[in-house]
């Protein structure tokens, strides 16, 4: 039954651009799936793994600068009569290069909160995310400051020799967003539903006792960090590509909140949270266009978040399972995170 | 070297008022463990109080200054009986996420009551500056220093002297047993809540007239508060004063001579230095309030 | 019935200082294979603190473990466990919110080697793997006894069968020396019964077993040998019937409110 629920969807989305005429509602999807994507890579340090990083931003905005810059090629001086230059690289490369400088940063990020926990570890990320936009702010020779990178290139389909295709158009990006997506919902739920997954969770839910039964904390920690930051760093690879400008207000908090709200509303810790959550608030905004301004939206979503918290403290996503499972009759089984017998019972049913 | 003495005097003014931030914060902090989001809000709350009051209705300044601050202490204590009481025992994540709710109206709500554009306001001062030797500094300058000085004293005085600072320390150190002992822990965390807040509101308050007035002003002075706040030591007054002194020389001293650019990355440099060699603050063996 | 006399774990003159507090000091007593050893005292002894030292949760201040010949100290937690020790705690310690089966499957961890991306790209060995581990957790469920609970949150559980499930995690972790820390504190005679039954399987499995419990009658009825601390410092040690009678035990233990035999 979800399988065929899950392969519906996907029809549905990958039938989306033959139908959806609108290229502002097309364009409005593809930013969502990018928020969303970093949203699901937030959701497995933050849900799965119980770490309070709020500096998340960094790294979609490391991935899109890295990725911009590279495919750019840049010149820096470094001292008076040595300038670096680097020739501007194929985006596919440069894309690469976003994902894995993001990760080294979530590698670095995942070795300090061994070290520094609960709401110091919150201040440390949040400052850091900081620390990075004022680097970008300021070290204008490289990164061009607040007048942004412009004329970032696109995506490139190429056989090589053969033929090229840039993808300017709004259909191509919205698949290669899908595409990324996918993977990276993949990728997730394979981690999860492991060993891997079991030892992130048993060490968000009891530390001592997960170490005592051999679980190397600090492993899982950093492993989380780190694919978490190379997913994030994807999805500002993709946006660099897709909006073709980066300024240093993509390491703004406000969009680290943007992606707490996704994964906290939708249900944090399960795999269909984030992108409940990211739909909701990709859409939200623009259904709210017409009646309400920014600012009042985002009191709207606030108290929204609020009204969550108090009364719907797992996220929409559980909620909406148990009322189902109620429906379904009997005793609701308990289904906390992605975990809970789904392997063995994914096992049986396959 | 008269440039270096200049620095010292500016960052001598700034980190008075920061030190009322860190102060107020780590009170909130310290006790209570709230990430406190709003920090930054009520100080941005402090200073376009002045202004409505100041500039729009034409209230005498002082007068507005006065309001702003028990504006300020009647909005925390408001926020603490109205969001936080029911997550008294509620895991940090969830305090958090609604200190972040919080954190997002109150600033759209100044957005959308005040606009954008920076506003300024004019205090009741001579506008030459005071000239000592080398070094100069606007009677407005010097005000706020005075009257952030007055704070500090009165609030350590509060602290160490009064039957609520006593409270509050207290329960600072174990929050069961002073409740056994007959503290009103609810009394204290509002109080709590609200003097850190009415703290916050009296930095922006005073701040204002020096800087300009901005929505978004707060977000980097909650930033800077939890620097000075973890440079500090949890809870600890007195190290919260000496780290709102720190930041602010690191700050004049980095924007001087490094970069004017960087100079509000010092705080945040700060904290990640401070977090990774002495986890619990500069002045490590007392995580005690007072 | 005491193995063969090998030494399996031994401590050596540990002393645990807590800023002015000694909370242990010049602790030596060795365990052998196969033994279960018992280590009582009034509250406040030093016992879990000897726990926690044994298990790397604490540094000793001076003084040296060894387990089979490695030293211990200064090993994290959880390499501690890789070596073969796997502890209880005190304060009963599952995880509440995972069903029972995933609870074994997380203290299965060290059984299985899949490694990240052997399990990205979902290889077979992986597959085979978890089915493994399955059985074994089923395995361990049934020697426990908490079989029919395996869909029931962890927190769920009645308090009894909680501790039974801590003793599974633990088991999972294919320890060859098992910590248990107050395991029967809580539960009722017959409770207590079926708990000492449960030990003699454990030890029909040759694992090692070194006991903290205040509950007389279940520490002399498994013990080989009984060692009792009081202030931080081992008063006696020997069988259960020799302890039983010492002088020094008995007055140690006036007004501590114990349960006799």
């Amino acid at each position: 039954m979800m399988n065929l629920l899950r392969w519906l969807w996907l029809a549905f989305l990958l039938s989306v651009p033959l139908w959806l005429g609108d290229q502002y509602y097309l364009h409005i999807l593809i930013t969502t799936g990018i928020f969303t994507i970093a949203a699901m890579s937030l959701n497995l340090l933050l849900g799965f793994t119980g770490q309070l990083s709020l500096g998340h931003v960094a790294f979609f905005g490391i991935g899109a600068y890295t990725s911009a810059l590279l495919s750019l090629g840049f010149d820096l001086e470094l001292t008076d009569g040595y300038t670096f230059v680097l020739a501007p690289k194929p985006v596919w490369f440069a894309f690469l290069c976003g994902v894995l400088v993001a990760g080294f940063f979530g590698w670095v990020i995942g070795k300090i909160s061994f070290k520094v926990r609960g709401a110091y570890f919150v201040i440390v990320t949040i400052s850091f995310a900081e620390v990075v936009r004022l680097v970008a702010l300021n070290w204008v020779d490289l990164t061009e400051g607040p007048m942004a990178l412009s004329n970032v290139p696109p995506f490139t389909l190429a056989v090589p020799g053969l033929w090229e295709q840039a993808l300017y158009r709004k259909a191509p990006n919205y698949y290669l967003m899908l595409a990324i997506a996918i993977l990276s919902y993949l990728i997730i739920r394979r981690l999860v539903l492991s060993r891997t997954g079991r030892a992130m969770i048993a060490l968000r839910e009891n530390e001592p006792l997960a170490t005592s039964v051999g679980i190397d904390v600090t492993r899982y920690l950093v492993l989380a960090a780190v694919v978490s930051a190379a997913m994030a760093g994807a999805a500002g690879g993709l946006y660099a590509h897709y909006v073709r400008i980066v300024d240093p207000d993509v390491f703004l908090f406000i969009y680290t909140v943007t992606m707490v709200i996704m994964v906290i509303t939708g249900g944090k810790g399960t795999l269909a949270g984030p992108i409940v959550g990211g739909l909701i608030f990709g859409i939200l905004p623009v259904l709210l266009r017409t009646i309400a301004e920014p600012e009042a939206q985002w009191i709207i979503y606030g108290v929204f978040m609020i009204g969550i918290v108090y009364f719907l403290p797992d996220g929409i996503v559980p909620a909406v399972r148990g009322w189902v499972e109620g429906l379904q009759g009997g005793r609701p089984t308990p289904e906390p995170a992605a975990l809970t017998g789904a392997p063995a019972a994914e096992r049986k049913a396959d | 070297m008269d440039q270096l003495l200049q620095h010292l005097l500016n960052a001598l003014i700034l980190g008075g008022t920061y030190a009322l931030l860190g102060i107020g914060l780590t009170l909130i902090f310290g006790i209570m463990r709230v990430v406190n989001f709003t920090h930054g809000e009520l100080y941005a709350l402090g200073a376009y109080i002045v202004y409505f009051f100041a500039m729009v209705l034409g209230v005498n300044f002082f007068l507005a200054l006065v309001v702003a601050v028990l504006i300020g202490i009647a909005v925390g204590g408001l926020i603490e009986l109205v969001l936080l009481r029911r997550l008294r025992d509620a895991s940090i994540d969830t305090t958090m996420l609604v200190m972040i709710g919080a954190w997002i109206v109150m600033q759209n709500s100044e957005q959308l009551a005040w606009s954008g554009v920076a506003k300024s306001i004019v205090p009741p001062f001579p506008q030459e500056p005071l000239v000592l030797g080398p070094v100069s500094v606007s009677w407005t300058r010097v005000f706020v220093f005075v009257v952030a000085a007055l704070l500090i004293v009165g609030t350590h005085l509060l602290i160490q002297r009064t039957r609520l600072g006593k409270a509050m320390r207290a329960t600072f150190q174990d929050r069961d047993t002073a409740a056994l002992m007959g503290v009103n822990i609810n009394a204290v965390y509002t109080a709590a809540f609200a003097l850190g807040s009415g703290l916050a509101a009296a930095a922006g308050a005073l701040l204002g007239p020096v800087f300009v007035v901005t929505p978004t002003m707060g977000n980097l002075a909650a930033l800077k508060a939890f620097a000075i706040v973890i440079l500090g030591g949890l809870g600890n007054i007195k190290g919260a004063t000496a780290g709102g002194f720190i930041l602010a020389f690191a700050e004049e001293i980095g924007a001087g001579y490094v970069s004017s650019g960087y100079r509000d990355a010092m705080g945040f440099l700060l904290i990640i230095i401070v977090l990774l060699f002495r986890p619990t603050g500069l002045f490590a063996r007392a995580e005690r309030v007072g | 019935m005491s193995g063969d006399g090998e030494t399996a774990l031994s401590m050596e003159d540990i002393t645990v200082h807590f800023g002015g507090l000694v909370a242990v000091s010049d602790m030596t007593f060795t365990v052998n294979e196969g033994e279960v050893v018992g280590l009582i005292g009034p509250n406040g002894a030093g016992k879990t603190t000897a726990f926690n030292v044994i298990t790397g949760f604490l540094r000793p201040t001076r003084g040296d473990i060894r387990y089979r010949g490695q030293r211990l100290n200064g090993l994290r937690p959880h390499e501690v466990a890789e070596m073969g020790l796997v502890r209880t705690f005190q304060k009963t310690s599952v995880f509440h919110a995972n069903t029972v089966l995933d609870n074994i499957l997380i203290g299965l961890h060290r059984r299985g080697r899949a490694t990240v991306w052997q399990t990205l790209l979902a290889l077979p060995s992986v597959r085979a793997e978890e089915q493994r581990l399955e059985h074994e957790a089923w395995e361990i469920l049934d020697f426990v006894g908490i079989g029919r609970r395996a869909k029931e949150l962890g927190g769920a559980l009645p308090y009894g069968e909680q501790r039974l499930l801590e003793v599974a995690v633990a088991l999972a972790a294919k320890p060859s020396l098992l910590l248990l820390d107050e395991p029967v504190s809580g539960m009722n005679p017959s409770e207590t019964s079926s708990f000492m039954r449960l030990l003699d399987k454990v030890r029909a499995r040759d694992i090692t077993v070194l006991l903290v419990e205040h509950d007389m009658r279940m520490v002399m009825g498994v013990s080989d040998r009984v060692i009792v601390l009081n202030h931080g410092r081992i008063i006696a040690e020997g069988p259960p019937g020799e302890i039983q009678k010492d002088p020094e035990v008995i007055r140690a233990y006036l007004g501590a409110g114990v349960r006799h035999a």
